[in-house]
């Protein structure tokens, strides 16, 4: 499938970086049709970039030559492949049934006064995004959060506040 | 047969088919969404549940959905069940919570399969009362709105514009109540099938944009059966007018023909008819100033040219009638043809064909029946966008052959294309330009128009030896051989080819087919030869062979014809300016009927006004040959008349068909697509309007409170008013499509014998030539001769679906997707003349200017011209040209519209 280009909308696809690349190469070996690399061109693109823009989007569409609207369709059916920019950390809270029970109604809003960020928002400085998630599969420790690759259990506003704080050394 | 059982009713049903089908095939009334009786079943929308009992001691019977359960012997069900239509309402509650409650202004009230689906469903009280979710809407072009807000999710688009007709910027975005139907990004809708949405859209997310600019209530139109005068496949359209202007086109079943979809060109080129450059008054030129005809001014001036010395020119856009009108006044020996010399010729190769008992031209349904085909030197998107859609199917034939090894049922729409993936019948495609169809190619060659035709006889001898063989280069050997076994091996083949660019390829491909016949053992071949206009065909017949334009030009010229009568025909696209010029000033009288003014009608004696299609009842003949009848849709205010009624004292459409019957040898059965008596009912006529339509008392109050009489039309078995009965008898009466309960155009399957079956009175209209010349033989091969220069590059003509027909481009919407006059290039022609995408150069012998176009898609030594709308003539133009840079830049052309796949895209970038 070949994509069509009009004339005069000619947006500017980013060129994919050699890192990029190399794993996405990888990905095309395993699978049969390259429509199918398209999510795992996504999560490459994200892991690179943090997010995947417009420009990114256009770069693996016109890598793979599979249509932008079907890679589109693609990235946002999936809530965590992010198509608007995010904080260097993202906050994945769970709110389902066992976080609820146990009380992460009260952590949420410590989160939401201590960063001034609520779901779906990014603090000013960047740092932090706070996601709601369904159910991280972790119920017996509830309640829980993710903050990038790590799990974090059994949360109280004190711990919290020092993975927060641990974040922002990690940074500095 | 299977016979199933429906609430205690006994029907006989097909076994390939699935329940829903059958229920509707049997006219019963059941609700459904995501099915659409061409694209097959997904069981996505779950509102066509029906109970299904294991048999008759069966009490409880189990859910299942009418679409995804064969209509196996012996299946027993309900649709009436009380927990079947719980369901279903349930259902439609569900689809229904976020759906605005903005009927009364949406363009889909009224015409709408959801409020149809709504009320069928029980649905009519709204629980919900939370907040709706609500989505922003797309720019999508000139042609569609929309509203994402309305959407119920039946994914219907998509798989309408993705899986059906190619498209690839249109999907289904994110998930569950946020799903989203929409492009990547704002912008047009590539597609050149973007305008169906608006009907196969259940509801009102995907609307007709130029409709609504001018907008009116379904039943308020006055309607009535058409033919879409865009190309030459004829399809079958419902255009609709109010208050004195024409508003919209639809589409109109016809089972053999353009089936449940059109093209955009045909949507939304109707737009001409109420341009308001439209000629409306016999007009005398008198130094270069018009002056108004009297009616009796009129007939003295027409009685002159019923003299010696009058020599006619007919037109490929003109109906069957208003030529033959013009033959016969000037006689048959003065009447000439209103194409290019070379269109003329290789129509005359054509019609040659189509009497030969070798070959049969496929009509767009069997077209989509093909398991292999080969396309040679034809742009078919943009000569005839409606077979392209259907080739579109035709590469679909290897699915369902799998499905069928897999007992996977047809309908299983999802399934199949699962199965299949990327395994599709062969298509093959040897032209001079990429094309729109490439997706779905198997093989594509891109090569100069002489080596395509040499290729084609090729591949003809290569099939039989008893073809001759051609000078062709070793280089495509493999790609010939593989189309030669392809087209050995397949059960149904089909050889396109078209009169663009001269008849070398037509007979190449005609040379291919013949020696199919020869290899199947004289099993007739599918040939399909394509011809630019709705008419070309019905005015090649009524043409002598020995009178082509430039005869009779040369007579204007040299004196022996004194004056001529040019019908609906701006012979400036059609022969050199220096050629028409000439004739046009030595003649010393010219007459000219048109309907908008062109640069012939600038250069007549006197103009009179013709009517536009919708205006007049006429029948025109596709490029099949099959001759289809189109109703007069609205009156003409002003005094444009029919061309054939300013020519001939005939009285009524019928006495000119009963005369091409008997005089015109080709058009014997032309009679046949006339409906006869049998739409009349106790001697009432079929109405225009619909029992519902509004305010025909104070249409005209602004003007007089009087109420006026209604129009009255004598010639038709129509008439422009709500009385009458609708017609019984004959579906080439049937416009606008209605039913009880089915106000949507999903009303279609009452009429159908079943579904996707032939209309349930018939008259898919009627195929005229006879073949019966079993004499035919091979072409010899004609190479050609001229060597290109350095400088010089070959000339290949390039169609485009929006300009290139001449009464479309006077379109609105389609104006807004058209392009200038453009050279497409090589990136390596290119670079050796200086040149970049988008300047602006001149092309020899007349320096005209035109836009350059770099694509990857164009072999080196070959330009690609398009001639715009009026920009420049084809005629002006042949073999061999060249191409300079321009020294003056203006910025005032351009290609922004143009949508190729191979654009040469560095260049956009910097």
């Amino acid at each position: 499938m070949s994509q069509q280009v009009i004339a005069s909308t000619a947006v500017k696809a980013r060129r994919l970086s050699a890192e990029e690349i190399v794993e996405i190469e990888h990905e095309m070996t395993l699978y049969p049709d390259k429509k199918a690399v398209g999510l795992e061109a996504l999560k490459i693109v994200q892991k690179h970039q943090g997010w995947v823009s417009d420009e990114s989007l256009l770069g693996i569409a016109k890598y793979l030559d599979i249509p932008a609207a079907d890679l589109e369709g693609v990235a946002t059916f999936f809530n965590l492949v992010y198509r608007q920019q995010v904080g260097k950390n993202v906050i994945l809270f769970c709110d389902s049934v066992s976080c609820w029970i146990m009380g992460c109604e009260g952590i949420k809003s410590h989160i939401k006064d201590k960063l001034a960020i609520d779901y779906g928002e990014t603090t000013e400085d960047g740092d932090f995004t706070l996601i709601p998630v369904p159910c991280l599969g972790d119920c017996d420790k509830a309640p829980v959060m993710m903050v990038g690759p790590d799990m974090h259990r059994n949360l109280t506003p004190e711990k919290i506040d020092s993975i927060i704080m641990d974040c922002k050394t990690i940074q500095d | 047969m299977a016979k199933i059982v429906i609430d205690g009713v006994e029907y006989e049903a097909n076994p390939d088919n699935n329940l829903l089908q059958e229920c509707l095939s049997q006219g019963l009334d059941l609700p459904y969404f995501c099915w659409h009786p061409s694209m097959g079943s997904v069981g996505a929308c779950r509102q066509c549940a029906v109970k299904q009992y294991r048999d008759a001691d069966d009490k409880e019977g189990t859910l299942v959905m009418a679409c995804m359960t064969p209509a196996a012997d012996g299946a027993i069900i309900s649709i009436e069940d009380e927990g079947a239509k719980s369901f279903r309402s349930e259902v439609i509650e569900s689809l229904m919570t976020s759906h605005p409650h903005d009927c009364p202004v949406c363009e889909e009230g009224g015409e709408c399969h959801l409020q149809d689906m709504t009320l069928m469903s029980g649905h009519n009280y709204r629980r919900y009362d939370k907040k709706k979710r609500t989505h922003r809407n797309q720019y999508l072009g000139p042609f569609v709105n929309h509203e994402m807000n309305r959407c119920i999710t039946c994914y219907r688009c998509v798989r309408f514009y993705g899986d059906y007709a190619g498209g690839t910027d249109l999907s289904a975005q994110a998930s569950h109540h946020h799903v989203y139907f929409g492009r990547h990004e704002e912008g047009v809708l590539e597609s050149e099938f973007s305008g169906n949405l608006v009907e196969v859209c259940p509801t009102g997310v995907f609307t007709d944009k130029a409709f609504s600019e001018n907008y009116s209530r379904k039943w308020d139109l006055q309607t009535a059966p058409s033919v879409c005068v865009g190309c030459s496949v004829g399809c079958n359209t419902s255009p609709g007018e109010r208050y004195g202007s024409l508003r919209r086109t639809v589409n109109r079943y016809n089972s053999e023909v353009n089936g449940y979809f059109l093209c955009d060109r045909g949507r939304f080129g109707f737009d001409f008819v109420n341009n308001s450059d439209r000629l409306l008054e016999p007009v005398q030129r008198v130094d270069n100033t018009g002056e108004l005809l009297a009616d009796d001014q009129v007939k003295a001036f027409i009685k002159e040219f019923k003299a010696d010395g009058t020599i006619g020119i007919g037109s490929p856009r003109a109906s069957n009638e208003s030529n033959f009108a013009l033959r016969a006044m000037v006689g048959e020996e003065n009447f000439y043809a209103g194409y290019s010399d070379v269109e003329h010729e290789s129509m005359q190769v054509l019609l040659g064909l189509a009497s030969d008992t070798a070959f049969h031209s496929p009509s767009v349904r069997e077209i989509e029946m093909a398991d292999a085909v080969l396309i040679l030197g034809e742009d078919v998107t943009n000569v005839a966008p409606r077979i392209a859609l259907a080739l579109r199917q035709s590469v679909r034939n290897k699915a369902k052959d799998l499905a069928d090894e897999s007992r996977i049922p047809q309908w299983q729409d999802s399934a199949v294309r699962e199965l299949a993936q990327h395994d599709l019948s062969p298509l093959s495609i040897i032209s001079s330009a990429v094309s729109r169809l490439d997706d779905v190619a198997s093989d594509k060659v891109i090569e100069s128009l002489s080596v395509v035709a040499a290729m084609g006889h090729q591949i003809a001898n290569k099939i039989s030896a008893s073809a001759p063989k051609a000078d062709c280069s070793a280089a495509h050997d493999q790609i010939i051989e593989k189309v030669v076994e392809q087209l050995k091996a397949a059960k149904r083949p089909l050889i396109i080819a078209g009169n663009s660019n001269g008849s070398e390829v037509i007979r190449a491909a005609a040379n291919i087919a013949r020696a199919l016949y020869n290899f199947k053992d004289n099993s007739v071949i599918d040939l399909c030869l394509l011809v630019p206009e709705v008419n070309s065909v019905g005015m090649s017949l009524m043409t002598n062979a020995k009178n082509p334009l430039g005869a009779a030009l040369k007579k204007l010229h040299d004196g022996t014809a004194k004056r001529v009568i040019v019908l609906e025909n701006d012979l400036y696209r059609r022969a050199s300016r220096a050629k028409v010029d000439a004739a046009l000033t030595a003649a010393t009288k010219v007459l000219v009927l048109d309907q908008l003014p062109t640069s012939t009608t600038a250069n007549a004696d006197v103009v009179l006004p013709a009517t536009a299609f919708s205006e007049h009842e006429a029948t025109y003949i596709n490029y099949e040959g099959r001759a289809q009848l189109s109703f007069q849709v609205h009156q003409c205010k002003k005094q444009a008349k029919p061309s054939w009624r300013w020519l001939c004292d005939a009285e009524h459409v019928d006495d000119l068909v009963e005369r091409c019957c008997n005089e015109v040898p080709g058009l014997v059965r032309l009679r046949e697509v006339l409906p006869g008596e049998n739409p009349f009912i106790a001697g009432m006529k079929v109405p225009r309007q619909s029992h519902r339509y509004s305010g025909r008392t104070a249409m005209t109050a602004n003007v007089n409170v009087h109420e006026p009489k209604q129009g009255e039309d004598k010639e038709s078995v129509m008439s422009f008013s709500m009385e009458g009965m609708p017609a019984q008898k004959d579906a080439s009466v049937h416009a606008a499509s209605w039913a009880p309960k089915w106000n949507s155009n999903q009303s279609i399957s009452k009429f159908q014998d079943e579904v996707n079956g032939e209309l349930k009175q018939g008259h898919p209209g009627c195929l005229l030539i006879e073949r019966k010349d079993s004499s035919g033989s091979y072409f010899k091969p004609v190479s050609d001769s001229i060597e290109p220069s350095e400088n010089q590059l070959r000339l290949v003509f390039s169609y485009q679906i929006f300009g290139s027909d001449e009464l479309s481009a006077r379109s609105k919407p389609i104006q807004a997707r058209m392009t200038d006059a453009y050279i497409g290039l090589s990136p390596k022609d290119a670079q050796k003349r200086d040149l970049r995408q988008g300047d602006v150069a001149t092309i020899s012998p007349l320096g005209s200017p035109v836009v350059i176009c770099i694509r990857r898609g164009i072999k080196a030594g070959t330009a690609l011209l398009h001639c715009g709308d009026g920009n420049i003539s084809p005629a002006d133009f042949s073999g061999l040209i060249e191409v300079e840079k321009s020294a003056t830049q203006t910025t005032s052309r351009g290609i922004g519209n143009l949508i190729v796949s191979d654009f040469h895209e560095e260049e956009i970038n910097s």
